[in-house]
């Protein structure tokens, strides 16, 4: 669950990082999660524009060695926070551990960092704990190390099992080496995600099946499948540009998502988000959820997001400025901003929309009522679920779900 | 300068010489005016702005003149101090009426031609318009200062034109201000004096009639007999309607009330009026106590020649429009216009344009003055469509084309000139025939220089021709054109269906052989513009019901963000609401959603951007 390197334009966040009144209201119905960012990669990838980086040594507070000190400072300032603002302190449901690429960090670090989150709020009865990694970035010893300090989930970026796809990707793993890491990852006790790319430039959908076949003979518990975004200013966006590979296109990506939906529920994955499939409810991500149903969660690392209560805000992107932040003694917090209540409608049809609970039709306004038979028509929401209440989107709903939240929202 | 200027209302017409600058655009007739304001002392060095006499911005700008203004000078010459009145008249094609009033008010004309690019063919009409009013023309080559003039060629090239010794063709630099001097010597011992009878009835000629926002209109006159008092009543022959004299003045250039206006003297009146309609250039001013039996003649009412349809892009700005049409009107007596509807693009206006040129300084006005964003539809010309029945319709837009039985279609003609140095006679050929022209003759002007005469349909040039004509012939060609009457043509219309609605905004009237090839053009543009809807859209183009072009946006299939990255809510609302509100400015076609630029694209001449269908 990586964090881009653009922020948003917020409010300026205070130093002490005290959060607006409205952030402890309502907690008790809320869950608590945290993610920890870990902004290190081995290789920077052409596609990719989050918030990572490949030096080892960044600068005091940012190295990769004292990274697990530094984001515990974090942890130490979140906990102060969260009791100055009101909030009530509550166990963690899920913590989830993304990047960048985590496991590039001993798994002693990890654990180090799990544990100060655990000393500080405790975690819940079977609380879901996931790490990202690279298939190559790990070994049976590594993964038994981080079960055994709590991890229960890891999710490894496969993004393709075609070796020219990784290629234009940048992914330097050798395709082979996935099922074994998720043997090893099975074998230590932990369960397992697959992380996919579709729609790569030059990626047949041939080559897409041969992927999605790959991944379900791992035998996965959960499997994520995102469409290629290219993003400006990444090298892809460049090569793209200059002509050197083909631009992406959206035919070409609905295609692979119908048929990963065909292949991935003729495997028994049922969709439970637009880009994610688990083998049953237990399996799916629970801390991918809390996004979704505006939970609350802490966003520890440089660039991550946080929400408590309908306060967003973002931290500052450079390891070493969100180092110094700390070191003072400040929040790295670089802005944020408090939703009213309308924007917080907003976002609860924009998100909850997304997922296979749905959204009950009794919470939208009068013009999203009204366009509830239209889309029934036109097949974009199930309506046998409208029937019973709830807004559920159709494969088809899926492919075009922003087209169906721009017309159940209110002009 | 003179010592002692001459007083107005009280001065001799033997010492009055009255005149204007013929000039084609660029070729330095501003500088010249200028330079000549401030040799006779009328503008002080410190006053001094660049082209002081073209006061509106989009005219300083674009460098021309728009609007004529009238500035009285005083200049001595052995011993005798004259009063000489520069008359600054447009210098575009499609401002022909005013030009000529203005003429009309001289005895004399300086043809003004830039001495590194010879005649074109605007100031040749203008010339030719000069010479048929008789006015003494002066030869007069601009710009001697660049290295590249060639003075001797063109002073050849004119001599040839108007009779004459090439030797005879002053050489000026308005820039520099060489030779200036010795031409406000030759304006005052050339040109006549102006001849008139001083005790008849009072006659004076409007060749300009201006809104001011403090004073009201503002008319420019030149007085042929009998005097203009201050107080008096006067009477527009034209209308009959009276007005009191609250001032009358001249302009040196500021305005200065005087105690009148006497024989062959040039100056402005104020009566309190609102709109220039109640001023017509061309009308005759006289007293309505002591009335002339007969006017000056040679007033017409302008005809709009090209008409488009104005929108807001706004809806909720069309009370904005009206009001801002209102006012221009107030200063612009060619301009008319009435309310229309389209069913794509809301209520606006069918605005009617003298020309091209005209239209663009309307909408540019509208925009900058009003803050107003507009779509104009693409200009089309007035056609006379005869039914089976006999009944006749005037058509100045494409959606009141009728339906059948159409008998005949008649659509306006012009003549045009073209001049052009003779390596691109065959591009420019090409392109008249190609625009059905009909070649009506050609003259060389000098050794490789040709005069092209071709009449047109006026449909066939409103649009790109002048830009064609321009890229083709790498600049040099310059074009004048008068209305000519007009002829039976093949027309039809053609009609443009998204999803099987017509959209009223894009149909066209083409000629037959041309309906295709507007069909073919604006179906795919539209396909280029169009976002991809949810389900499949065809664009067609049809005559009446037969379909002559067709294209296909393709349902959209995705409309999806993957993800949400690391909890990045923020961005993700943020570009919903930008979704949401690029949505609000979509206009409904049947169910496909349109967006605004796409009608604005759609009906600009450039040609679409490569829009990627993502």
């Amino acid at each position: 669950m990586p964090v881009p390197s653009i922020l948003p334009v917020g409010d300026p966040a205070p130093a002490d990082g005290v959060l607006p009144a409205q952030a402890g209201s309502g907690a008790g119905g809320r869950r608590f999660c945290l993610y920890v960012h870990i902004p290190f990669c081995a290789v920077r990838c052409g596609y990719c524009d989050f918030n990572t980086y490949t030096a080892t040594e960044l600068g005091p507070g940012a190295a990769q060695d004292e990274y697990a000190g530094t984001v515990g400072g974090e942890l130490d300032l979140a906990a102060r926070v969260l009791e100055q603002s009101g909030v009530p302190s509550r166990p963690l449901s899920t913590v989830f551990f993304g990047g960048g690429t985590p496991t590039l960090l001993p798994a002693v670090d990890l654990a180090r960092i799990l544990d100060r989150a655990r000393r500080l709020w405790q975690l819940e009865p079977g609380a879901e704990v996931t790490t990202e990694a690279n298939p190559d970035s790990v070994t049976p010893e590594s993964l038994q190390l981080l079960a055994d300090a709590g991890f229960t989930r890891i999710s490894f970026g496969m993004q393709s099992a075609v070796p020219h796809v990784l290629k234009v990707l940048d992914r330097t793993h050798n395709p082979a080496r996935v099922p074994e890491a998720v043997r090893w990852a099975r074998d230590a006790g932990l369960k397992v995600s697959l992380d996919l790319i579709y729609g790569t430039p030059g990626e047949s959908l041939q080559d897409w099946e041969a992927s999605l076949e790959a991944a379900i003979a791992c035998g996965p518990d959960h499997v994520s499948a995102y469409a290629l975004i290219v993003e400006d200013g990444t090298r892809l966006a460049a090569q793209i540009r200059r002509g050197q590979v083909p631009d992406i296109d959206d035919d070409d990506h609905a295609a692979k998502y119908q048929l990963a939906d065909e292949r991935l529920a003729a495997a028994g994955y049922g969709w439970y988000e637009v880009s994610n499939w688990a083998r049953t409810e237990a399996d799916r991500c629970r801390h991918n959820l809390a996004y979704w149903h505006g939970d609350d969660w802490w966003g520890a690392g440089p660039g991550a997001h946080s929400h408590v209560g309908g306060v967003r805000w973002w931290n500052v992107k450079h390891p070493v400025a969100y180092a110094g932040r700390l070191a003072a003694g400040e929040s790295p917090a670089a802005g944020r901003e408090t939703l009213d209540e309308a924007t917080r409608q907003l976002e609860h049809v924009m998100l909850q929309t997304r997922i296979i609970d749905g959204l009950a039709t009794a919470e939208l306004g009068p013009q999203g009522r009204r366009e509830v038979a239209g889309l029934i028509a036109e097949g974009l929401i199930d309506g046998a679920q409208a029937v019973r209440g709830r807004v559920r989107l159709t494969l088809q709903g899926r492919l075009l779900a922003d087209a169906v939240v721009r017309r159940l929202l209110e002009p | 300068m003179a010592r002692t200027a001459p007083v107005p209302a009280a001065t001799d017409p033997a010492i009055i010489r009255n005149f204007c600058i013929i000039a084609h655009i660029d070729h330095g007739k501003s500088t010249l005016a200028d330079r000549m304001l401030q040799l006779t002392g009328v503008v002080e060095q410190r006053d001094m702005r660049a082209q002081y006499l073209d006061r509106m911005d989009i005219e300083r700008e674009r460098g021309i003149t728009i609007k004529s203004q009238a500035v009285r000078m005083p200049w001595e010459v052995d011993g005798t101090a004259y009063a000489l009145n520069m008359i600054d008249t447009p210098g575009h094609v499609d401002f022909t009426y005013e030009v000529s009033r203005s003429l009309a008010a001289c005895e004399g004309a300086i043809l003004l031609v830039d001495a590194a690019q010879g005649i074109e063919a605007q100031t040749l009409a203008n010339l030719y318009l000069a010479m048929e009013n008789e006015l003494t023309i002066i030869p007069v080559l601009n710009k001697i200062d660049l290295p590249a003039a060639q003075p001797e060629k063109y002073a050849a090239e004119l001599a040839n034109l108007i009779g004459g010794d090439p030797a005879d063709v002053l050489k000026v630099s308005g820039k520099t201000g060489v030779g200036v001097e010795a031409l406000l010597d030759k304006i005052v011992r050339d040109l006549p004096a102006p001849v008139g009878d001083a005790d008849a009835p009072a006659r004076a000629m409007i060749f300009d009639s201006v809104y001011d926002t403090y004073r009201g209109v503002v008319t420019y006159v030149r007085v042929v007999d009998g005097k203009l008092s201050p107080r008096e009543r006067i009477q527009m022959m034209s209308t009959k309607a009276s007005h009191e004299l609250l001032e009358i003045g001249v302009s040196s250039p500021e305005p200065t009330p005087t105690n009148g206006l006497g024989v062959g003297e040039v100056g402005y009146l104020i009566t309190g009026v609102k709109d220039v309609r109640q001023s017509k250039v061309g009308d005759t001013v006289t007293n309505l106590a002591r009335p002339a039996a007969e006017s000056l003649g040679g007033y017409a009412d302008p005809k709009p020649m090209v008409f488009s349809g104005l929108y807001p892009i706004d809806g909720t700005d069309y009370p904005v429009l009206r009001d801002a049409l209102d006012k221009l009107k107030l200063n612009d007596a060619a301009l008319i216009y009435e309310p229309e509807t389209s069913a794509a693009l809301g209520f606006g206006f069918r605005v009617g344009f003298l020309g091209l040129l005209h239209l663009e300084i309307v909408r540019e006005r509208l925009e900058r003055e009003f803050n107003l964003d507009l779509i104009s539809t693409a200009p089309n010309v007035v056609y006379e469509v005869t039914l089976e029945d006999k009944k006749v319709l005037t058509v100045t837009n494409p959606s009141e084309y009728p339906d059948g039985k159409v008998s005949e279609v008649r659509e306006p003609m012009v003549s045009a000139t073209i001049l052009a140095p003779n390596e691109f006679v065959g591009a420019i050929m090409e392109l008249c025939q190609s625009r059905r022209g009909d070649m009506k003759g050609m003259d060389y002007l000098s050794e490789d220089r040709v005069e092209l005469r071709y009449r047109l349909p006026l449909a066939e040039i409103v649009f790109d021709f002048f830009d064609l004509l321009k890229s083709k012939t790498r600049g040099y060609a310059s074009l004048d054109w008068k209305a000519d009457g007009e002829q039976v043509a093949d027309l039809v219309k053609v009609d443009i269906l998204l999803q099987g609605e017509q959209v009223d905004a894009f149909s066209a009237i083409t000629h037959r052989d041309k309906a295709y090839s507007y069909g073919v053009m604006m179906t795919s543009k539209l396909r280029e513009l169009i976002p991809r809807q949810q389900f499949e859209v065809p664009i067609q183009a049809a005559i009446g019901s037969r379909i002559i072009a067709r294209e296909n946006i393709r349902a959209i299939r995705k409309d999806v963000l993957a993800k949400c990255y690391g909890g990045d809510i923020t961005r993700k609302r943020k570009l919903l609401e930008k979704q949401k509100e690029g949505k609000k400015r979509m206009k409904m076609v049947g169910r496909v959603e349109v967006p605004q630029e796409a009608f604005i694209a759609a009906l600009s001449s450039d040609e679409p951007k490569d829009k990627s269908k993502k």
